[in-house]
């Protein structure tokens, strides 16, 4: 079984393939592309994008070969989750907890210097080479249970809340496609396998968020996140380059090993190389100054946004910088980077996170800022603690988003926040899964987020930076700070779509429903999950943390370290207590605010500071300065500047070139005319004279060649046989 | 008498010279083909004398090599004689003395 690892990718892969045939098929048979028929409304648009409630008005909206779509699309991912569970339980919770790494090899990719007649050459290129390798160790396994499971889950949901779409076979062929990438991802045993699912996650994202192609926002959103992740990509693969020349290798345990054995010598290198590695990581993880791209992917289908967007896609920045803990640990720079990064990204985010009137809007800038929590988790050197983050915001945050899906659903396309209210007896499920996973993003105790969370701010509090040291106070604040303001927007968003008064039109009222089994059972599930997921990791219980050790052995000691100081009972307590307290308060202001008083002391506020609320609903302005900056200036104005700079400072030294250019070639035409040509001439005519004799040779009849050939291999041959 | 290598290589030789001056003088296309043919197999038996001789097989194996080619060759030169009448009406290779078709 556990041989078996690559199957777990292989069987999405297939699904993708025969989901991709069966889809172009169906197309082919009705002779049509997915047809969107010119002079649609957008409202009947933006009804027939959110699975059409009304479909059995319109049986002919049914797409092709559906039933076989959802059946490969479920069961490949279903199949590679029991492989994946299978494998891990064959190579053992216990044995993966004291460092089992399970590596298979499916072939030697790039070969580099070694010659498959002669064997190993030798010198320094004998032994590079790369393989297509998996490695399940405790991390990639429990990454991979996670995704797999989630992304089941996920698929399921799909099947429910795309039925009605056109475009279902090309759906689950895209999210078969990135359940494939995103397992060769978290599986790869080297860094460049890693980045070729790193950048197949990428292509699927892109596909994804342009799934509705024919809407101009949809294919933007598309290609803004493409561009912007080129940036980080562009930081990773250098730092990919840097880990090579230094280490000669691209594999992990390779490179791990000989970085934690030597540290003095590798040490000088590493913040430039971890740095390079960060911006990868910043732009897939959608961390500042590259998240832009993030809030407007919630243009693409809803369980994208859960499965891709917040659960699995953009946490492999944070799985990548664990991953290469050991480089990391080596720049204490670098950490401080990662660390303020994250910081500053979390209180970012989640200040814009408040004023938001989009659904999706607000969960996509939640997790911008539960992302940053995760940074700052690994700059602080609990690599742990950001990866339990990563496992518990998987559930809580995917809970969250197919509930956004449900209720959008509910209300036949509506996201605007303004437009919902007293959801909460309509749609009972989808209501109570929904504030199950807000309580336990906002860090209530008891839910999965507190342990988490908790386990992340004690850290930062603990954490010594080398050179500043009152950065992890500053840090450990701005981690509360949004902690309190998560609990507020997160109850903010609960109160504005589920509590009050309905505030659309009643048309729509009438016509709420509650969604399908297939996608109720998946939130139950996520929500169920979102309580008991954080149990793992209790931090200040001995026999309680169950994660630490599990994952433990991926963090390589590095020889002249100290060991890891851990905090006391009471500090942790009292810790604790001001993380519960900060969220009570966030959750008591934001009820007040808007489910008790319908939100008008918040108007008040952006009333009584109206600078600030356009500040933070305009998202501090950062997209129009990217506009300004590098679309317009530097695209556009700085090609005007160019091509000015370029007409009067650089046409000088041509106009000046050619004045002396003209009076050197008067010199130079005398010259040629008398030397020059008389020499060449001489030559000409002397040549002449010579091939008059090999003309006669050139006759153009085969036999005559073959004749010299011969005569000439018989002259070579005599004359070395006579003075050989 | 025992045949030794030498007989061998004597009627490889003669083959080979036989092929080189059918190639040289013939005039007919065809013959010019079949006297390339001759040499191949000289090559052939040359190689297969020696491989024998030294107990090493890749001769056999290149012998091998050279009928394949030998085939391809055949294919590949008849197409070429079909081609010529077509253009020429002859098969006379001394009339085939120019590039352009």
């Amino acid at each position: 079984m556990k041989e078996l690892i690559w199957a777990i990718p292989l069987f999405p892969l297939a699904g993708f393939l025969v989901n991709g045939f069966l889809y172009l098929a169906g197309m082919r048979r009705r002779g049509e592309r997915e047809r969107h028929p010119e002079g649609v409304q957008p409202a009947v648009e933006s009804v027939k994008e959110h699975g059409h409630p009304h479909a059995h008005l319109h049986p002919e909206t049914h797409p092709p070969f559906k039933s076989a779509h959802t059946i490969v699309g479920t069961v490949s991912v279903a199949l590679s989750c029991l492989f994946a569970f299978g494998a891990i339980f064959d190579v053992g919770w216990k044995s993966l907890a004291h460092g089992a790494v399970q590596i298979v090899t499916l072939y030697r990719w790039i070969p580099l210097g070694v010659n498959q007649s002669v064997g190993h050459v030798p010198g320094p290129l004998g032994d590079w080479f790369v393989d297509v390798a998996f490695r399940l160790d405790s991390l990639s396994a429990l990454m991979i249970a996670f995704v797999t499971f989630v992304g089941f889950l996920i698929h399921v949901y799909s099947v429910g809340y795309m039925g009605h779409d056109r475009g279902y076979g090309r759906y689950f062929a895209y999210l078969n496609l990135f359940m494939f990438a995103m397992l060769v991802l978290v599986l790869a045993d080297n860094f460049l396998l890693l980045f070729v699912g790193w950048e197949g996650v990428g292509l699927c994202s892109y596909l994804l968020i342009g799934y509705d192609y024919h809407k101009k926002t949809a294919a933007d959103a598309g290609k803004k996140a493409f561009v912007v992740n080129r940036i980080g990509d562009f930081g990773f693969i250098l730092g990919i380059f840097g880990i090579f020349a230094l280490f000669g290798s691209l594999e992990f345990t390779k490179v791990f090993s000989a970085a934690a054995a030597d540290p003095a010598r590798y040490a000088p290198y590493m913040t430039l190389v971890c740095l390079c590695l960060f911006l990868g990581a910043c732009g897939k993880s959608a961390q500042f100054p590259l998240y832009v791209w993030l809030p407007d992917a919630m243009a693409g289908p809803t369980p994208v946004s859960a499965l891709i967007h917040a659960a699995t896609m953009v946490t492999a920045g944070v799985y990548m910088v664990v991953r290469c803990n050991v480089l990391f640990r080596l720049s204490p720079r670098a950490l401080v980077v990662v660390a303020i990064i994250g910081a500053f990204t979390a209180v970012f985010a989640a200040t814009i996170g408040i004023v938001q009137n989009d659904i999706k809007k607000v969960l996509a800038y939640s997790t911008v800022s539960q992302l940053g929590y995760m940074f700052l988790a690994c700059g602080a050197g609990a690599f742990v603690a950001g990866i339990f983050h990563v496992l518990t915001h998987a559930f809580f945050k995917a809970c969250l988003f197919l509930g956004s899906g449900s209720v959008i659903h509910a209300l036949a396309g509506e996201q605007d926040v303004r437009k919902m209210g007293g959801l909460a007896p309509k749609i009972p499920t989808t209501y109570r899964t929904f504030l199950i996973a807000t309580l336990a993003i906002s860090g209530v105790p008891f839910f999965a987020g507190f342990f988490s969370k908790d386990a992340i701010l004690s850290a930062v509090y603990e954490a010594r930076f080398e050179g500043v040291p009152s950065l992890a106070k500053v840090l450990w604040a701005a981690a509360l700070v949004t902690a309190g303001l998560t609990a507020f927007y997160m109850f903010r968003l609960v109160s504005l779509t589920f509590y009050g008064k309905y505030r659309g039109t009643e048309e729509r009222e009438a016509a709420i429903h509650e969604s399908p089994k297939s996608m109720t059972i998946p939130l139950i599930i996520l929500a169920a999950l979102s309580i008991v997921g954080g149990y793992v990791g209790i931090e200040f219980v001995d026999w309680g943390n169950l994660i630490k050790p599990f994952l433990s052995p991926i963090l390589l000691p590095i020889a002249p370290e100290a060991a890891e100081g851990h905090a006391a009972l009471g500090r942790e307590i009292a810790l604790m207590a001001a993380s519960v307290a900060v969220a009570g308060a966030g959750i008591l202001l934001a009820w007040t605010w808007y489910a008790k008083r319908q939100g008008r002391p918040a108007e008040r506020l952006a009333q009584r500071w109206p600078g600030v609320y356009r500040v933070l609903s305009n998202k501090y302005y950062v997209d129009e300065f990217y506009e300004a900056v590098f679309v317009e200036g530097f695209a556009k104005e700085g090609g005007a500047f160019l091509w000015d700079f370029d007409a009067t400072v650089v046409d000088l030294i041509p106009n000046g070139a050619a004045a002396v250019t003209r009076g050197l070639s008067w010199v130079a035409a005398a010259f040629d005319e008398y030397v020059v040509d008389g020499l060449v001439n001489g030559v000409a005519n002397t040549l002449q004279a010579a091939y008059q004799g090999f003309r006669k040779a050139e006759t153009g009849r085969v036999q005559n060649y073959a004749l010299f050939m011969g005569g000439g291999l018989f002259a070579i041959v005599a004359v070395y046989l006579f003075f050989r | 008498m025992t045949v030794t290598i030498n007989h061998f290589l004597v009627v490889s030789f003669l083959l080979f010279a036989i092929g080189f001056f059918g190639v040289l003088v013939r005039r007919n296309f065809l013959t010019v083909l079949m006297s390339v043919e001759l040499m191949l197999n000289a090559v052939n038996l040359n190689l297969i004398a020696f491989s024998r001789r030294l107990s090493d097989l890749t001769g056999q194996v290149f012998s091998v090599f050279v009928i394949t080619i030998a085939a391809g060759e055949a294919a590949i030169g008849l197409a070429l004689t079909i081609s010529l009448f077509r253009q020429r009406k002859t098969l006379n290779v001394e009339e085939a003395d120019v590039l352009k078709g």
